[in-house]
């Protein structure tokens, strides 16, 4: 049973034979004792306060696992987009450009199928997919069990790419760096207004599908000035992962963010003591 | 579609404080959310019944506070009242604006036995 989460119901099935250490850390317990039981019988009702987020939750979960990636030195990505936005696609080519300089893995998540992770897999880095079934998002739960069917990476980058939906995954934070959003060129540009939550939420909007510029209705500049009225001063790349157009930014972008990741991780890290040695 | 999940957190929640404040039933819950906070009232109000059913929480109210979000608009270099991203200053109409806070779900107090 997971202890930080105290989940381990009949559906919660854990492998520990992974060969490596549990990343969670074990400083809460939950006992399993339920008031609902008791009758209710003819007591008076009180009021009591309580000031309690009902976010609080997952952000426990996010925090843990927001520290397990700051000790590794990963920079670790959640990819948001609407289904169809091409995010598997410029997820593969995004591995296949990075894989010989740092470590790469992946959590992908979707309702159904293993699909996705076997695209990725095909290109020879760890992922490991989450099916959520009725489930619209990902939260930092489900995420912190699933990196323990991963092999740990140290120094590199994770990306976990969502369900693809524009509502629901704005509200979970999964512990990442950043929420990076993909807005294809297929789609409206008005995308940011009617999904403002997500748009708020990402720190970079990422506008793929720039090779179907010529053929569709799709203006750059007013999708950039609709994410910017939603998100002022949000930063926003133009790509093609088919063509390759305009991936060397979104390349150096996350190079810039595992270069920080590693380097903070030394201050993530709790310090070994070191003797002084005489005459020093 | 996500406040079935939610409504679930509130329970686990509800549950923590039947255990820390000793209660055993809850009859209604009074609810703080924020205009930002990615959650649809009515959708609540919706599920809240049915994740309820068979807990401490069955049959309870749900009273929704629907909080106005607030925000620092750059432009009028104020603090101004916001319903939903993008819409800009309700004053000056710039979208220049740093949020401030709304995004929140709390639980502000419960009328228990």
């Amino acid at each position: 049973m997971c202890a930080i989460c105290g989940c381990g119901g009949p559906d919660h099935k854990h492998d520990h034979d992974q060969g490596h250490d549990h990343h969670h850390d074990h400083d809460h317990d939950h006992d399993h004792d339920h008031h609902h039981a008791h009758a209710p019988g003819l007591s008076a009702t009180r009021m009591v306060q309580v000031e309690r987020d009902i976010f609080a939750e997952n952000q426990r979960h996010a925090d843990a696992n927001r520290r397990y990636f700051a000790a590794q030195g990963l920079f670790v990505v959640n990819l948001v987009s609407s289904p169809g936005s091409g995010k598997t696609t410029l997820l593969v080519k995004t591995v296949e450009a990075l894989k010989a300089e740092m470590p790469v893995a992946v959590i992908e998540g979707d309702q159904q199928t293993g699909l996705d992770a076997e695209r990725i897999k095909a290109t020879g880095v760890p992922a490991y997919q989450i099916n959520t079934g009725k489930g619209c998002h990902l939260d930092a739960h489900g995420v912190g069990h699933a990196l323990e069917h991963l092999t740990p990476i140290e120094d590199g980058v994770l990306f976990i790419e969502n369900v693809g939906n524009l509502v629901c995954p704005a509200g979970f934070d999964l512990g990442e760096a950043h929420k990076v959003v993909v807005l294809s060129t297929t789609e409206g540009e008005d995308k940011p207004l009617k999904y403002p939550d997500m748009f708020f939420a990402a720190d970079l909007m990422l506008l793929n599908k720039s090779d179907l510029l010529p053929y569709v209705d799709f203006s750059v500049e007013k999708a950039a000035d609709y994410a910017g009225r939603v998100h002022p001063g949000m930063e926003m790349l133009t790509l093609s992962a088919r063509s390759g157009e305009g991936m060397a930014a979104w390349l150096a972008w996350l190079r810039a963010g595992v270069a920080a990741a590693r380097a903070g991780k030394a201050e993530a890290r709790p310090k070994p003591r070191v003797a002084l040695s005489a005459g020093t | 579609m996500h406040e079935m999940a939610l409504c679930e957190g509130l329970i686990q929640a509800l549950e923590e404080q039947a255990r820390a404040q000793d209660f055993a039933r809850v009859h209604k819950v009074f609810l703080e959310i924020g205009a930002l906070a990615t959650i649809e009232p009515d959708a609540m109000r919706f599920n809240f019944p049915i994740v309820a059913k068979g807990t401490l929480a069955e049959g309870a109210a749900l009273e929704i506070d629907f909080m106005d979000a607030s925000a620092w608009c750059m432009a009028c270099s104020r603090r101004v009242a916001v319903k939903r991203h993008g819409e800009g200053c309700p004053a000056c109409g710039s979208y220049q604006l740093q949020i401030l806070d709304g995004a929140q779900m709390r639980i502000k107090q419960l009328e228990v036995s």
